[in-house]
């Protein structure tokens, strides 16, 4: 069997008393998209946090092309090619689009104006090439949920975290970015994606993983995960999936 | 060296004398706690309050405990208006901006002072500043005492305010969740220009409290302020408790310390304390994760 | 400004200024405009462009007065030599508070804070250390030779002051224009999307701090040298703290040109305060003080930013023009 490039194994964290991912493990596989779905307060963003190097886990490791990167800061695995995009967007509000993008690019480019050269080449491949001398601080919620994706691309990386990169968008807006998501993943790049939008997982993912309350209750292909009574009753509380039954509703 | 007829006075003066600093720290940490601001004019605002004191003093023969009854109102009203008014509108909302504001405040203040007063020491006699009341083997001086007493009222009294109050609860409301406290319709500006308030009347009574024995010049209140903030980041910045008991803690340490080791290395000490736990552990030993 | 072009033009114009003057009133209020404006830049890579504020930039300030003067005076070291190592001085005191305070993670007012600590805590040794003649001072001897970086006449010394920021200027515009620039100003704006994109923030802080302390330190160094005399509370004293920081400000926080105009604003109303109350001592930071304030509260961005919005709103006066010729447009 393949190497997974990403092992994630029996991660815990504790904050306090409140234990937030409880040996959490899963694998995610070079080329592939994998969604991670649950409900809010599941754990999804504290698991990018420690996989992407912000906090460290309780207990438990992160292998990344065979290498143990536990613990290590975010700007070292950023060079090791792993990429995140934050929930709550974070632009660099007083720079314009291309000289956001170029912060990402100069990690390969210690030259300037090749950081800013490939900024726009990233930019035009999501869309934004007509924005590139505006502001960060005047695009829409789609325009910035596409920088934040650009700004992930420039570091030209091999795994690639969304972080909720649909939420906030209407239904067209969404219908934009999800060929985005896939031309992305055809490029060889890795992604595993924390996603609410479900027809955004289901057309997507190949993997889905399902975290509640700390822990992962479910995974597999989407239209497994889609029929699955403990993941129904993740969402919409013990017994949901008996009662959606008995009134005869089977979607879920 | 040891001997009890020494330490106990030592450490009943350290208490006294940290009493004052745990009110100044306490001000210090209010304002923390609520806005989530470092006053950086605390020591401005303090040496103002002593200028008032004794000013009260030279020019209306007002006991220095009097004048606290008219100078606490007084300089509640100055920091309100400070924050409503100045503070709170110029820095629209941004940390930095806030920083350079206190900070403005601060030199304006200063040198204000030192402008209309020049940079002489000056010192008020009162007939019973060096009375003594005897405690078992100490006798301590009676305006120490006093400003313990004082102090303790304070505490007890902010508790009360805080606990029973609806204003005392709107703070705490603040305080834990501001967003929150704005959407069931407490008036967020208002509340934090009370809490500036509160934090500057403490400074009027400490004020009031130590010029019966220590001196007034432009720079008085920033060595005592830098107490207070050692104080503060000591107990944890927002935390009452912390503000109270560090307080005491180090009163009691300068007052062992100057026995053995005289005064010049004290300011050092202190600035080296301070910056050793703001480097290593700036929640404090009370106060929540910065 | 994009280029070098403004700031040789700037630097070429006011190079002149001793050629057309010989009044020592107008060079000495341009020498110590410069010097500010000097300290300021140093203030505004770590606060303008790196967004972290310093209270304590006497710190560098003091380090590069003491090292130079204590240099010359105990040691018999050459003036020019102390610049040099004054500069080095003043870095390494940049680079150990930085690495402190940044390794610890300080940020906002807890790092302003420290900085202030910092700068106290020297101020308090150097009144008291036999080395830097406690509170008496240290006193530079007259010397007027080039050699021992002295002159007879003001020009020179303006010369000098007038290249060091002239130095600054480019190196900053440099620094704008670099990788080093584009993460500086990144983590400026948000540390942990900066960190997520590769980039290792505490360094650039470092980085950042010692630079800054290196070109505050010049100033030091030259003041020691102008005024031959310096004390613990003008080396390490909280009006060069203010000044660092209010010149950038002023003139507009993060730019090039923003120290220099600041500096020249700021020492103006010096001037005039002097000139209306006569010397008392305090009224000149009452009046910086306010204007600080002011500064914060009505135009964050300072001169600079004015000078932008200006020019900004002339633009859309001259795209509006056209169309209200014409005719029947609304």
């Amino acid at each position: 069997m393949v190497e997974p490039l990403l092992r994630v194994e029996q991660v815990s964290k504790r904050f306090g008393g409140l234990l937030a991912l409880d040996r959490a493990s899963f694998l995610a596989q070079a080329g592939c998209i994998t969604a991670l779905i649950g409900p809010n307060g599941a754990g999804k963003t504290t698991l990018f946090s420690i996989i992407a190097g912000f906090a460290p886990p309780s207990a438990g490791r992160v292998i990344y092309d065979g290498v143990d990167i536990t613990g290590e800061p975010p700007h070292r695995l950023a060079r090791r090619g792993i990429a995140r995009t934050f929930q709550i967007v974070q632009p660099f509000t007083t720079l314009n689009v291309r000289e956001n993008i170029a912060v990402g690019s100069h990690l390969s480019r210690p030259a300037r104006a090749d950081a800013l050269a490939a900024a726009g080449d990233v930019a035009r491949a999501v869309g934004l090439g007509e924005l590139l001398d505006r502001p960060a601080a005047t695009l829409t919620v789609a325009g910035r949920k596409r920088l934040e994706l650009a700004r992930a691309l420039a570091i030209e990386p091999r795994l690639l975290l969304l972080d909720e990169v649909l939420a906030g968008l209407n239904p067209s807006e969404i219908r934009d970015m999800v060929p985005m998501i896939r031309a992305i993943r055809d490029r060889g790049i890795t992604i595993v994606m924390i996603e609410h939008v479900m027809q955004a997982v289901m057309s997507l993912a190949e993997h889905v993983l399902v975290l509640s309350e700390g822990r992962i209750i479910a995974e597999g292909p989407p239209q497994a995960i889609a029929g699955d009574p403990r993941v129904v009753e993740a969402y919409l509380g013990h017994g949901a999936a008996g009662r959606m039954l008995a009134a005869g509703t089977a979607d879920a | 060296m040891l001997s009890s007829v020494i330490l106990v006075p030592a450490v009943l003066n350290g208490l006294m004398t940290g009493a004052v600093y745990a009110l100044i720290a306490l001000g210090l940490t209010l304002i923390y706690g609520v806005l989530h601001i470092i006053n950086f004019a605390h020591g401005a605002l303090l040496t103002a309050a002593m200028f008032a004191a004794f000013f009260a003093h030279t020019l209306l023969g007002l006991d220095p405990y009097v004048a606290a009854l008219g100078l606490t109102p007084l300089f509640f009203l100055l920091g309100y208006g400070l924050q409503r008014f100045v503070i709170g509108p110029a820095a629209h909302g941004e940390d930095r901006n806030i920083l350079l504001v206190t900070l403005g405040l601060a030199v304006v203040i200063e040198n204000a002072l030192l402008y209309a007063f020049r940079a002489d020491t000056r010192t008020i006699n009162l007939p019973y500043a060096f009375d003594v009341v005897e405690v078992g083997t100490a006798f301590l001086a009676v305006p120490r005492v006093i400003a313990f007493i004082v102090v303790v009222a304070v505490a007890l009294a902010l508790w009360l305010i805080m606990r029973w109050t609806d204003t005392g609860k709107a703070i705490r409301a603040v305080a834990k969740e501001k967003r929150g406290a704005e959407l069931v319709g407490i008036d967020v500006a208002h509340i934090y220009a009370v809490t500036f308030g509160l934090g500057t009347a403490c400074l009027a009574i400490a004020a009031c409290l130590l010029i019966p024995t220590y001196y007034v010049n432009p720079q008085a209140g920033n060595a005592f302020v830098l107490i207070a903030f050692t104080i503060v980041v000591l107990g944890g910045m927002g935390s009452v408790t912390g503000a109270l008991i560090g307080g005491l803690f180090v009163g009691v340490v300068e007052s062992l310390s100057s026995l053995y080791l005289g005064e010049s290395l004290g300011q050092i000490g202190i600035f080296a304390m301070f910056i050793l736990v703001l480097l290593f552990r700036p929640s404090g030993l009370f106060g929540e994760r910065a | 400004m994009r280029g070098f072009a403004p700031i040789l033009i700037v630097t070429a114009l006011l190079a002149t200024v001793p050629l057309i003057t010989s009044s020592n009133v107008v060079l000495n209020f341009l020498v110590v405009a410069l010097l500010i404006a000097l300290v300021g830049q140093g203030w505004n890579l770590l606060g303008g462009y790196g967004g972290q504020y310093s209270f304590g930039h006497a710190a560098f300030f003091g380090t590069g007065a003491y090292a130079t003067a204590i240099l010359q005076v105990q040691y018999g070291i050459n003036a020019w030599l102390g610049l040099l190592i004054g500069i080095a001085a003043g870095a390494l005191v940049g680079a150990v508070i930085g690495a402190l305070s940044f390794r610890s993670g300080l940020k906002g007012s807890y790092f302003a804070l420290v900085t202030l600590a910092f700068a106290e805590v020297l101020r308090i040794i150097a009144s008291v250390a036999p080395i830097t003649g406690a509170g008496v001072g240290t006193l530079i001897k007259l010397d007027l030779r080039p050699e021992a970086f002295q002159f007879q006449s003001r020009a020179p010394f303006y010369w000098i002051i007038l290249a060091l920021v002239g130095l600054s200027l480019v190196l900053i515009r440099m620094i704008e224009d670099s990788r080093f620039g584009a993460y500086l100003v990144a983590l400026r704006e948000n540390e942990d999307a900066a960190q997520a994109l590769g980039v290792n923030t505490t360094m650039v802080k470092l980085l950042a701090m010692t630079i800054s302390a290196a070109i505050t330190a010049a100033g030091g160094c030259f003041y020691a040298q102008y005024f031959l005399f310096i004390d613990a509370g003008i080396a390490y004293g909280p009006w060069i703290s203010v000044e660092a920081l209010l010149a950038p400000i002023i003139g507009g926080i993060g730019t090039v040109f923003g120290p220099l105009l600041g500096a020249l604003v700021v020492k103006t109303l010096g001037e005039l305060t002097k000139l209306m109350t006569g010397d008392a001592p305090g009224l000149d930071l009452v009046i910086y003080g306010s204007v600080l304030i002011l500064v914060i509260a009505f135009a964050p961005r300072g001169i600079s930013g004015i000078l932008l919005d200006l020019q900004r709103r002339l633009r859309s006066l001259r795209r509006a023009a056209p169309a209200s010729l014409g005719g029947g447009h609304g």
